[in-house]
């Protein structure tokens, strides 16, 4: 049945895309190279759909699988598959590509094809990290995307722009150097074992029933937290995120809350947790501290900015805690009863938040670049009654504001509630702590909303504003849809990754170390 | 028949016309000089087809002072190739500032014979023959400009350091020659087998002096103080030479020195080259990110890759030979590539060498900038560039060995290496290009050789697989 690779398609088509686009310089053709990248991310999201139609959701095995050898003699393959991690994931990035080519017809001036060209690719790359099932194919594709957006912060961004871009750039290439030489070591363990047949030895699955011992689980542990704890960002690791976030164009913010961050996300659930099961287990007391420290810490850093990207940069650091909390409160379970529903809330809590999170930070980072592109400021204090004179605007601003904060019915309410649940579960402090992001998270975003859109107007600038036009209407509008839908009825998203999550926690709850076999 | 003289055809032919170009070049007038250059270029070609005449078969010849083997005909044949974009490179560099010397070419010539013979020696003597055939040109291809005034200054250094280096490496042949009683490099391995387990100091100080001898010519850290200098005095055409044929010749010189001469050995060298390799990739990383000027920084950073190239030899028969192999291909490649289009966007009276000059470069000519971009993300070593998969296999090597804190300690240093590249690409594509400075566009010609040049980085990058191939069947060395 899974004869057509759609999975290369989603990779590739983006990728040869927007090095085509490059050739085509603006000037002469303006609405060609607008037009055609919208018709390619538009694509890219029928191909999703015909994904989302072949999947069966009841089965935690990787599907749309593609195997074929890359580099023969190190077993190196292009092997690619999704599950119900990786689905989910893949379907939001190329949803939110498309908002940023929609808003790019208005928010970027200059080289506007290199800007899309840059887009594009980058889909393509994130595509391939979460389809990747071979360890270099997906470092490949995990470093190749750090080109692409160095570039979108360094061409298109603020005044302080390549202090940020060099930071963000070199935090993630250290943690990820880290990773590769994880992923070498892991392979010639594959090499030596019997578990693993000769032409897996460099694939993620295969790593994943390797037995280890605790030692080398621990640096291992340690070498992929390097990486993924940076993507993440968790703290202490997360100063690169404000820097980056404020001075990105609107759509490298977008890119980079929605889809990147989620990428150490993904590591965790497809590397540290599997891979490293009893690292993680030793490990888990110090993880779900960090998150902690990042919920309630973050959110207090958050109240106090008065640059509104760098506001909801801190906020997704939070929400971001709210994502390792519950991947790692599972260990606090199964310690506790055989009953894994407890567990699963947790990894699916973590998953639901990701993709939550994707949508309404990308939306408000996406509010911000609205207002930028008529204002050229990001400052809070510049702002003031906008709701007088950009009456839709504020209203999905609204919206998006308060699916920030977790208001049930928004997205945001799922996710957050099924990680408290499961943390009540696991210890009382820590469900109260977490539970902290509902009265923090509501004081930050919803100052912010009341100081920027209700008021009386506070200068002309504003008095001046006009509000959202076609485009722009509609994109906040399919947001809109996408977080009321996954707030008000998550049972689908839930549901493709159910089986994906019962087979992670069986993997996490054998222990792999060697004696215990 | 293969007489001995078919097998070396490929030099001789070399030295025959080298020689007779020389001779031809006084008689020919000025219409007609081009023809040198063209002939230069026909002699390598003609390499090409004598030497893959060979390829594959292995034999010892003229009482087993020379080799014909796959490594030494793989290698022969990289320089070739290499050695035909020098040509180009460098005519277009001499051409713009109406140089009209053609004994340059032919210079070239005499040095890439060098490399033949020193990457064919099965003697000690042969080795040393070769190693002084391929600088002595280089010596006088340095100052031939004559305006350039740090030029002379750059000869001297690399003369004087470079006599310095064949002394140690000619007195370690000495001591050796003492302990062993021979030149021949096999006779010489299986005396050293026979040796007990704790070796004679002779011998000893034989090998540390033909290891430094060895490090002089990688320009491997502590002995790389004329690296920098050298590059950034000469001019940038044969910048581009010296830092493309005779890395790739100096890694021919280690394998037959280090692996073909020494390899009961490996306990006594590893320690020093874990020492060379750790420096070179902390100075060559380190001092770059200091440095203003470009020919300058890819020295620096070319101390650093060497750094990675002792950390492939340091890996061992297994694969590190092979990664190290394909590590200096694919750095030849880069680097020829860089100082090309270096050598692109200077013209008489400007020289495009500060990292200044390259401002804006992104505005003015995208593509030439973009091809720069992908040699500088291939040589940072970001994927999916060649770069990354010459990095990848020297690590993978290295774990393999069981070195696993020295790969952290590279990787860590190609981070750090990372924020110099970016640098670069900066000022290319970040900052707003300088008024006052006209340019002058690659011609196109230029811009396809370039194209090749950088796309070919970007081909190996995505894949990677027959070179590889390539380089570790050539290293299963037949005895």
């Amino acid at each position: 049945m899974m004869t057509f690779p759609l999975l290369s398609y989603l990779i590739w088509v983006p990728i040869v895309a927007g090095g085509i686009i490059l050739f085509f310089k603006q000037e002469t053709y303006f609405f060609a190279v607008r037009g055609f990248s919208l018709l390619i991310s538009c694509l890219c999201l029928v191909v999703c759909g015909f994904l989302i139609k072949g999947f069966d959701a009841a089965q935690w095995q990787m599907q749309w699988t593609e195997t074929s050898s890359w580099i023969p003699n190190l077993h190196i393959q292009y092997a690619l598959g999704i599950d119900g991690f990786s689905l989910p994931l893949i379907v939001l990035t190329c949803f939110m590509t498309l908002f940023v080519v929609l808003a790019s017809y208005h928010s970027v001036k200059t080289r506007v094809n290199e800007y899309l060209a840059a887009f594009l690719i980058m889909q393509g790359l994130m595509c391939g990290v979460f389809a990747a099932l071979d360890g270099i194919l997906f470092y490949t594709f995990w470093e190749a995307m750090l080109v692409p957006m160095f570039l979108i912060i360094g061409m298109w961004g603020g005044k302080n722009r390549i202090y940020a871009t060099f930071k963000f750039f070199l935090y993630t290439f250290l943690g990820s150097v880290l990773l590769l030489v994880a992923l070498i070591y892991l392979h010639f363990v594959a090499q030596d074992s019997a578990v693993i047949q000769n032409q897996d030895v460099f694939n993620i699955i295969a790593f994943q029933k390797l037995p280890l011992p605790l030692e080398t689980q621990k640096w291992l542990f340690l070498a992929f937290l390097a990486a993924f704890a940076v993507k993440i960002p968790m703290w202490p690791v997360h100063t690169w995120l404000p820097d980056a976030h404020v001075e990105a164009p609107a759509g490298g913010s977008v890119i980079l809350a929605a889809i990147m961050l989620k990428m150490g996300g993904y590591g965790l659930l497809r590397f540290i947790l599997p891979i490293t099961p009893d690292a993680s287990l030793a490990f888990s007391g110090g993880m779900i501290s960090l998150s902690l420290i990042a919920i309630v810490y973050i959110a207090f850093v958050a109240i106090v900015q008065k640059d509104m990207k760098k506001l909801i940069a801190y906020s997704s650091i939070a929400h971001m805690g709210f994502v390792t909390l519950g991947f790692f409160i599972i260990f606090a379970l199964i310690k506790q009863s055989p009953d894994s529903n407890h567990a699963s809330m947790g990894i699916e809590g973590g998953m639901i938040q990701m993709i939550s999170h994707g949508l309404v930070s990308g939306a408000l980072f996406l509010c911000v670049g609205v207002l930028y592109d008529r204002m050229h400021s990001r400052m809070i204090k510049d702002y003031g009654g906008v709701i007088n004179s950009m009456p839709i605007f504020a209203s999905f601003f609204i919206l998006f504001a308060i699916a920030n904060v977790g208001m049930p019915g928004t997205s945001g309410f799922v996710g957050e509630f099924m990680v408290i649940l499961a943390a009540f579960q696991a210890n009382f402090v820590y469900a109260a702590l977490a539970a902290t992001i509902l009265i923090l998270g509501a004081s930050y975003t919803l100052w912010m909303t009341k100081r920027v859109v209700f008021g009386p107007i506070q200068n002309e600038s504003v008095a001046a504003l006009v509000d959202v036009h076609g485009m722009e209407k509609l994109m906040f509008f399919l947001l809109a849809i996408a977080v009321l839908c996954l707030g008000i009825w998550p049972e689908p998203v839930l549901n493709l990754m159910h089986a994906t999550s019962n087979h992670l926690l069986d993997q996490v709850s054998q222990s792999k170390i060697v004696g215990n076999l | 028949m293969t007489s001995e003289f078919m097998l070396a055809a490929p030099e001789i032919w070399m030295l025959s016309l080298a020689s007779f170009l020389l001779v031809l070049d006084l008689y020919l007038g000025r219409w007609a000089r081009w023809t040198t250059y063209l002939l230069c270029q026909i002699t390598l070609i003609g390499a090409i087809l004598l030497t893959l005449n060979v390829f594959g078969q292995v034999e010892t010849l003229f009482y087993g002072a020379f080799v014909v083997d796959n490594i030494g005909n793989f290698l022969k044949l990289v320089i070739y190739a290499i050695g035909i974009f020098v040509l180009i490179y460098s005519r277009y560099y001499l051409f713009e500032r109406q140089i009209d010397r053609n004994e340059y070419f032919v210079l070239i010539l005499y040095s890439i014979l060098g490399m033949m013979v020193l990457v064919s020696a099965r003697s000690l003597l042969t080795l040393y023959l070769g190693v002084e055939l391929l600088v002595l040109p280089i010596y006088a291809l340095i100052t031939i400009t004559k305006e350039e005034s740090a030029a002379p200054e750059a000869a001297m250094k690399y003369f004087v350091m470079g006599a310095m280096a064949s002394g140690m490496l000619l007195y370690g042949i000495s001591l050796l020659y003492g302990v062993t009683g021979s030149f021949e490099i096999l006779e010489v391995a299986h005396a050293l087998a026979l040796q007990p387990k704790d070796p004679q100091v002779a011998l000893l100080f034989g090998f540390v002096f033909i290891l430094v001898g060895l490090g002089f010519k990688l320009g491997a850290a502590p002995f790389h103080m004329w690296v920098p200098d050298v590059y950034q005095g000469a001019p940038t055409s044969v910048t581009l030479l010296i830092s493309t044929l005779p890395k790739v010749a100096a890694f021919g010189m280690a394998i037959r020195l280090l692996v073909d001469t020494f390899p009961t050995f490996n306990v006594h060298w590893e320690q020093l080259l874990v020492v060379m390799a750790v420096l070179s990739l902390a100075i060559g990383n380190l001092a770059a990110i200091a440095q203003s000027n470009l020919k300058r920084l890819l020295a620096y950073s070319t101390i650093g890759h060497i750094g990675f190239l002792v950390l492939g030899l340091l890996a061992g028969p297994e694969s590190g030979y092979a990664s190290a192999l394909l590590y200096i291909v694919i750095y030849a490649l880069m680097s020829l590539a860089a100082f090309g289009i270096m050598i692109g966007l200077s013209y008489q009276g400007y020289e495009a060498e500060n990292i200044q000059d390259f401002r804006g470069l992104g505005t003015r000519q995208p593509w030439v900038a973009f091809l720069m971009m992908l040699v500088l993300f291939s040589l940072a070593g970001v994927p999916p560039l060649a770069g990354f998969y010459a990095k990848f296999l020297v690590l993978n090597a290295l774990i393999n060995a069981g070195y696993i804190w020295l790969s952290v300690v590279a990787v860590i240093f190609t981070v750090i290496g990372a924020y110099y590249y970016l640098r670069v690409i900066r000022v290319m594509f970040f900052d707003a290009p300088l008024e006052n400075v006209s340019f002058q566009k690659v011609p196109n010609y230029g811009v396809v050789l370039l194209s090749v040049n950088s796309l070919m980085i970007l081909a190996l990058g995505i894949y990677p697989a027959p070179l590889w191939n390539v380089c570790s069947l050539v290293l299963v060395a037949p005895k």
